[in-house]
């Protein structure tokens, strides 16, 4: 059997007592598809056109071994565990919307009690947390901040839609500046939200954990090589995923990955990763457009496909896209001043 | 307590030391092999964590200490820590209980067998450090057992055989011992503990998970665990096709654990000689009682003080004791109180807006009686307010005055209470 591609009829990834950290990190797409799975079974019931599924398969090509998913409530636990079905292959967590990193942390105590006291079956147990926009940026930041401080030895992974899609695309800490939501309105005298979005990845990095990284769908293979870091790491890491939803961003299904792909080419969500004690580094088409400028596309080519900024691109507007672009510029002026590999 | 058979450990062989009621669960989490600890400091149950962080410290135990930066994230891990396996322990009193409120739930109904120590304090505002039980009765309707002990011997013996009623596998539930915050949390009293090995033994060594469950996609029966070897998913959405049926083994569970807490504390008094009435209820006097008192946790110290006196004044009092509050004893209670003329009930907390919750839970148990005694509720000791034996005398002569009138003026009184 390979490595995290399961041969019995439910296609569940079963590690049996005693199994290695073995699996090599493939990138191939050929060999990829041949010999690695999700661990999201199909049959699941997240919208067409979510990223939330793909983000949690280019997770799942990363998996080194034994693996323990903590899911915050949200989209992505509602969608895939609705009784009696589950579409989990590894064991999973549930617990509440705030705690998916205290009740990770807890897990990840067990392991090593379990460990210290000759009764765990593996040298070692990978624990990822999963949570939402809600659950990261605002309800779990308490829980997150506390589990990066202890230094419990967890990725976290925030897959950031960008509002409460679960409950119906209310804003959120993650939700960009302008964007139209049920609670943040386009109104006759309010143009969507009026704050901005927290910087959470930098955030994470101010709590100098060994590895923070941004990572978007569209670019693939640099979010399972992040992914591979983060287990890889000892200690807490942080990978902050944007994940298109077309039922709260307003696009057609089959742009799910091109949107992410337009949110990295306009700079508006940069790919970056940083490793303690060596500083930030652009990776993939970041890195490329600090090496050539001329490739950042402007904030309207992020806009444009996307119903939820739909108001920005009236005349009337055009005063708030400027602003928009000016936030997006300094985010990103700051960051290439910041990356190690930014060009002087 | 109570004497009487030889024990397998006689107490010459069991470690005689001074401690409070704090430092006495420590002990007793320390003793039972606790994988993972997770805690937050909060007033008065800091010793609990402060003691058992310096045998972390001393490396005397295996356990993962994990000090969390809240009570939500108390509850939180020590849930995903018993769900991978581990045998898991929390502390809390008042505010952090209330933090933890709704993960309590989620606790119970994964069926984890946490065990939390209680040092009852009462609720803000305003805010009180001091003893009453408002907190741990925030929590019972949240399918835990829970236990008040009278003394710090309890305290230690309680939170071991904590462990031994949640793990057992018709249970498989979450115990919550309480102690009166300061009164015994912080009181210095002699007790026995066992040696170490002995409460080894007793548990049966270190945790193994009982709960197991046949697994379709697996095609076998499994143990209840986040088990690579064995996914399972654990806290699903379930709605209204199967929630419902969910519960009822829930309810069958907690409903059970009343004759598992007696059971265990038949098997405790074996092994160490002491026992605390039958596990469920300890009753004093009540046999040939005109006049009974219920009470739970230390009071019930103050009150059968007071009634022994009563007694030698040739007054016909009792003492019931209630020390399994959830699941509540009903048939034990109603059995133990029925004979009485007049029944008061004492409750350091109020249902605002109602009673005492134990009045309400006594009022149900004799409801079903052709013959009832007469209630009347007491609350009594809130914010720490101090429960002389002259306070309780006081509310004895009223019990007596009632029943010589034959009928309750007033249902529920406020005890201890300036006017």
């Amino acid at each position: 059997m390979s490595e995290g591609k399961a041969q019995n009829p439910y296609r569940l990834l079963i590690f049996e007592p005693g199994r290695k950290y073995e699996s090599p990190l493939i990138l191939n797409p050929r060999k990829l598809a041949e010999e690695k799975q999700s661990m999201l079974l199909p049959g699941h019931r997240l919208c067409a056109g979510c990223a939330a599924p793909v983000v949690v398969k280019l997770l799942s090509f990363a998996i080194r071994g034994p693996t323990i998913v903590v899911n915050a409530t949200g989209c992505l636990e509602v969608a895939t565990t609705i009784f009696p079905y589950t579409s989990w292959a590894v064991p999973w967590l549930h617990v509440a919307f705030e705690n998916a990193a205290s009740a990770a942390s807890g897990v990840e105590a067990a392991i090593k009690a379990l460990k210290k006291s000759g009764r765990l079956p593996y040298d070692h147990v990978d624990v990822v947390a999963i949570g939402g926009d809600g659950g990261t940026f605002d309800i779990g930041f308490q829980a997150l901040s506390g589990m990066a401080e202890r230094g419990h030895d967890i990725m976290y992974v925030l897959y950031d839609n960008e509002a409460y899609m679960n409950t119906g695309i209310q804003r959120s800490g993650g939700t960009p500046p302008f964007a139209w939501t049920t609670t943040s309105p386009v109104g006759k005298v309010i143009p969507g939200k009026t704050q901005q979005k927290k910087p959470i990845a930098d955030i994470m990095v101010a709590h100098r954990i060994p590895y923070v990284a941004t990572a978007s769908p569209a670019f693939w293979a640099d979010a399972v090589q992040k992914f591979r870091k983060g287990l890889e790491v000892n200690g807490p890491s942080f990978i902050h995923v944007i994940s298109s939803c077309n039922r709260g961003w307003r696009f057609d299904t089959s742009l799910s990955i091109e949107v992410t792909r337009r949110a990295v080419d306009t700079c508006y969500f940069p790919l970056w990763e940083y490793v303690l004690g060596k500083g930030y580094f652009l990776t993939a088409r970041s890195l490329q457009i600090a090496r050539k400028p001329e490739l950042k596309q402007p904030i309207e080519k992020f806009l444009e496909v996307q119903g939820r900024f739909r108001h920005l691109l009236k005349p009337e507007n055009k005063e708030l896209v400027k602003k928009l672009q000016e936030y997006v510029d300094a985010v990103w002026e700051d960051l290439l001043e910041r990356a190690v590999n930014a060009p002087r | 307590m109570s004497g009487g058979k030889v024990p397998k450990i006689p107490l010459e062989k069991q470690v005689r030391m001074a401690v409070n009621g704090d430092e006495a669960v420590a002990y007793a989490a320390k003793h039972s092999l606790v994988d993972v600890v997770a805690a937050y400091p909060i007033t008065p149950q800091t010793i609990i964590v402060e003691k058992f962080s310096e045998f972390v410290a001393d490396g005397e135990v295996h356990t993962e200490f994990v000090p969390v930066e809240s009570e939500h994230s108390a509850m939180s891990a020590v849930v995903g820590a018993a769900a991978a396996g581990a045998r898991a322990f929390t502390a809390t009193a008042s505010q952090g209980l209330a933090l933890m409120w709704e993960i309590l739930y989620i606790a119970s109904s994964l069926r984890l067998p946490i065990v939390l120590a209680v040092a009852n304090r009462a609720l803000s505002a305003p805010i009180n450090i001091h003893c009453d039980h408002s907190d741990a009765m925030g929590m019972r309707d949240a399918s835990w057992v829970q236990l008040f002990v009278e003394n710090t011997q309890e305290a230690y013996d309680t939170t071991i055989q904590a462990f031994k009623i949640a793990e057992d596998p018709e249970v498989l539930l979450p115990v919550a011992v309480n102690l009166d915050g300061f009164v015994l949390s912080h009181t210095l009293e002699d007790i026995y503990m066992l040696p170490e090995e002995e409460v080894h033994k007793f548990l049966g060594g270190y945790r193994k998970v009982t709960g197991k469950t046949y697994v379709d996609y697996l095609g076998k029966e499994v143990e209840v665990k986040l088990d690579p070897a064995n996914p399972l998913s654990f806290g699903p959405l379930d709605l209204y096709d199967y929630y419902f049926e969910h519960k009822v083994p829930q309810i069958k569970a907690l409903e059970k654990a009343k004759e598992v807490v007696k059971r265990v504390n038949e098997e405790w008094y074996e092994l160490t000689g002491r026992r605390y009435g039958d596990g469920v209820i300890d009753a004093w006097g009540v046999e040939d009682a005109d006049i009974i008192v219920t009470v739970l946790g230390s009071t019930a110290g103050t009150v059968r003080h007071v009634a022994r006196q009563l007694r030698k004044e040739g007054v016909k009092v009792g003492v019931l004791r209630i020390r399994l509050y959830r699941p509540f004893p009903f048939e034990e209670v109603a059995n133990a109180i029925k004979g009485a003329k007049v029944v008061g009930v004492m409750d350091r907390a109020l249902s605002f807006g109602s009673f005492g919750p134990s009045y309400l839970d006594i009022s149900a148990a004799l409801y079903g009686l052709k013959e009832r005694p007469l209630l009347v509720n007491y609350v009594y000791g809130l914010g720490g307010r101090d429960v002389p034996p002259s306070l309780v005398r006081r509310m004895f002569e009223e019990l007596i005055k009632v029943k010589e009138e034959g009928e309750v003026k007033e249902p529920l009184k406020l005890l201890g209470v300036r006017e």
